[in-house]
């Protein structure tokens, strides 16, 4: 035990700043009303699907789990079912056997909802393009709210779509500093 | 020449591992398999080819491992004949291989009892076969209704089915488990993949052979280097183009941070699986700053595209070996650290010891290879076994462990990361000051190559057949078909709330299996 909590006292605190969100991200502006936003941004709940990628994006998704990115410490936390979801973040291309999967996962999630298509998969087929097997992007099977292009988009990008599709703010300087001193409070208000 | 038991025309392919090829007829087919299977060689891959419309019949490959290299046997079937020669029954590893065969190309093992379709659900019909030559790739069948799959049912009393999947709980990639459970006990698990089959070996059919390596790098995103490399080792034994020695150093430079960074991220998950928060916390962190460091120096946090036909796409520095090895020097502090928590963690043993189980026995009848194989005391490791350059000039010491637990896979990655610390310190040694891009000349692409590199995971096969400047073929091999049927086995008469832990263990790749 003893060990333990040496290596975590001289690793410290190791949480990096969220990135500022990127409007050209958006593709349909006006799904979801701002007003809406303001309720269901502030604690968000994800519900991850492979739709069939090469899990270059799962790496990176995974990636946002580690202390650099500290998600949970934003507010956001992924989760198993979708009935506690208010995200559906969605990798890609969309395989034809993933197709009914993904619309039913997308379906148990309640309003209001949205969706992120990570990777360049998710937001064209990518590489793999539509064929016999692959239904191409996300767009293709759902309505899709931000789409983050790379092969795979690096982690802080794909916090970045998430933040763009809840259209949160960059934290507020003065609270940050607060919780450098020591004080308990949230990375965001 | 004699190989496999077969005396033969072995055609030596010009790669940099000994490999051969030959045609066969069915009984020599069928007499190489009993006799690999008798001097300890093992079955790679089978996969088949439509030459209809050139020679007039279907081809069937089958790819073997022996001591003197890979043996690659192609089968001419006669015309209009749809069956060979089962192998399954002396390899039950072929018998999801001979499966997934019938669904993309219509060819069949012939006197099997377990024609269930593998790949397809239902997407395409029973009649479409998407790997023949008249087949585009780009038809698509939305009216085709799903078609029940006949999972074995058990039957007893008080025995239940948990079906899981296809979307799990947590960031993985898709599949179906079906578990039949007494209690919280494990009676039987089946699993039912193919849901990320999204067309890769049609796709390569559409694709120019020197792009070919950026879609075999998207195969199985954590092996992109292990693939990229397979494939440009196949081009390049198509054409003939031998690389420069600075080149191969660069790419076992990167498949070594390649096996690190996986490893790294296993052992945290393993961590968490057990209830040990810490462990992913600490390790996440490691891999986060190697990957970072993947970044900096070669441009790709996974280091795809980085490895080109005829050569590797990055540059180097003085600065950049300093970096790599003050690297391994802090990765290593940590991790010898880490280890010893792990290995004095009470809770973390009790939960990796005896879990999930694959005696040697049971893993040298299923042919388990890669990491999950040697930490079953099967000691293959292509990186030892049939050293290529510059492999030949590492030494490199194998990991083996017999308990085939949970401990024993997690172990296995500890000792390996320590190995592959030491490989880089020493590839330090030789690689190019600067880098050198050297042009090859790639002009007669026609002919047979293959490539075969021992990914983190295991050994991964590309197959390629190249027609007048042309991808006629291009097979891949993921080491997960040999280790997901183990995987099965691994989980009977544990509990179920162990599967999570075990299946991490293993870690297989969906996306490889399916293609």
């Amino acid at each position: 035990m003893w060990y333990v909590l040496k290596q975590i006292g001289r690793i410290g605190i190791r949480s990096e700043d969220p990135p500022e969100v990127d409007n050209t991200l958006r593709v349909e502006a006006e799904h979801i009303q701002s007003a809406i936003l303001q309720i269901i941004g502030q604690a968000l709940m994800i519900r991850q699907v492979d739709a069939g990628s090469c899990n270059g994006c799962e790496l990176e998704i995974q990636a946002l789990n580690n202390p650099c990115y500290n998600i949970e410490g934003l507010g956001i936390k992924f989760v198993a079912s979708p009935r506690h979801a208010d995200m559906l973040l969605v990798t890609g291309p969309v395989s034809r056997h993933m197709e009914t999967a993904l619309r039913r996962t997308y379906e148990a999630i309640p309003e209001p909802k949205l969706v992120v298509a990570i990777g360049d998969c998710g937001c064209n087929g990518g590489i793999f393009g539509e064929s016999y097997a692959s239904c191409g992007g996300v767009s293709n099977v759902l309505p899709v709210d931000v789409a983050v292009p790379g092969c795979p988009p690096e982690p802080i990008e794909i916090l970045r779509g998430i933040l763009t599709a809840v259209q949160r703010r960059p934290p507020d300087q003065s609270k940050r500093n607060r919780l450098m001193d020591g004080q308990f409070s949230p990375r965001y208000n | 020449m004699k190989l496999c038991g077969v005396e033969g025309q072995f055609e030596r392919l010009p790669a940099p591992l000994p490999m051969w090829r030959a045609s066969v007829d069915l009984k020599q087919w069928v007499g190489a398999a009993m006799a690999v299977k008798e001097t300890g060689g093992r079955l790679l891959s089978v996969w088949g080819t439509d030459q209809r419309s050139r020679d007039g019949h279907f081809v069937i490959s089958a790819a073997y491992a022996v001591q003197e290299g890979l043996v690659w046997l192609a089968l001419p079937l006669g015309e209009s004949e749809t069956g060979f020669p089962d192998l399954s029954t002396v390899f039950p590893a072929a018998s999801r291989m001979q499966r997934a065969m019938a669904d993309l190309l219509g060819v069949h093992a012939t006197g099997v009892s377990d024609t269930r379709p593998w790949l397809r659900h239902n997407a395409w019909p029973a009649n479409y076969f998407p790997l023949h030559e008249g087949a585009t790739g780009d038809e698509h069948f939305p009216e085709y209704p799903a078609e029940e799959y006949a999972f074995t049912q058990v039957e007893g009393d008080g025995v239940h089915e948990i079906p899981v999947g296809p979307v799990h709980a947590g960031i993985i990639e898709p599949g179906h488990f079906r578990f039949s459970v007494v209690g919280e006990k494990v009676l039987r698990l089946e699993e039912r993949l193919g849901y990320t089959h999204k067309g890769v070996e049609k796709r390569f059919e559409q694709t120019p052979p020197l792009l070919g390596h950026r879609l075999a790098g998207r195969i199985s995103g954590d092996s992109t280097v292990a693939y990229a490399w397979a494939y440009c080792m196949a081009l390049e034994s198509v054409v003939g183009v031998k690389t420069t020695e600075s080149i191969q150093w660069v790419r076992a430079l990167l498949l070594e941070r390649e096996r690190i960074a996986n490893h790294l991220g296993d052992l945290g998950a393993l961590g968490n699986d057990a209830g040990f928060a810490f462990g992913l916390s600490q390790f996440s962190l490691l891999k986060e700053t190697w990957l970072r460091q993947n970044k900096k120096l070669f441009g790709h946090r996974f280091m795809m595209d980085c490895i080109v036909p005829g050569g590797a796409d990055v540059s180097f520095s003085k600065a950049s070996h300093d970096e790599l090895l003050r690297q391994c020097d802090e990765v290593e502090r940590d991790v010898h650290l880490l280890h010893s928590i792990y290995e004095e963690h009470g809770g973390l043993q009790d939960r990796f010891i005896g879990a999930g189980r694959v005696p040697p026995s049971l893993a040298a009848e299923l042919g388990v290879c890669g990491l999950a194989g040697r930490a079953s005391a099967q000691s293959y490791d292509l990186r030892a076994d049939q050293p290529w350059l510059p492999y030949d000039q590492l030494d490199v010491q194998m990991v083996t462990h017999r308990n085939g637990d949970v401990a024993a896979r997690a172990i296995t990655r500890f000792e390996e990361i320590y190995e592959s610390l030491r490989l880089i310190r020493k590839i330090c040694e030789h690689l190019p000051q600067i880098m050198h891009q050297t042009k090859h000349e790639f002009a007669h692409l026609h002919g047979y190559g293959i490539g075969w590199v021992e990914g983190w995971r295991g050994d991964v096969l590309i197959a390629l057949e190249l027609y007048n400047g042309e991808i006629r073929r291009c097979h891949c091999h993921d080491p997960s078909w040999h280790n997901w049927p183990a995987l099965e086995h691994a989980i009977i008469g544990n509990i179920v709330p162990d599967f999570p832990l075990i299946n991490k263990s293993f870690n297989l790749s969906y996306s490889g299996h399916d293609l």
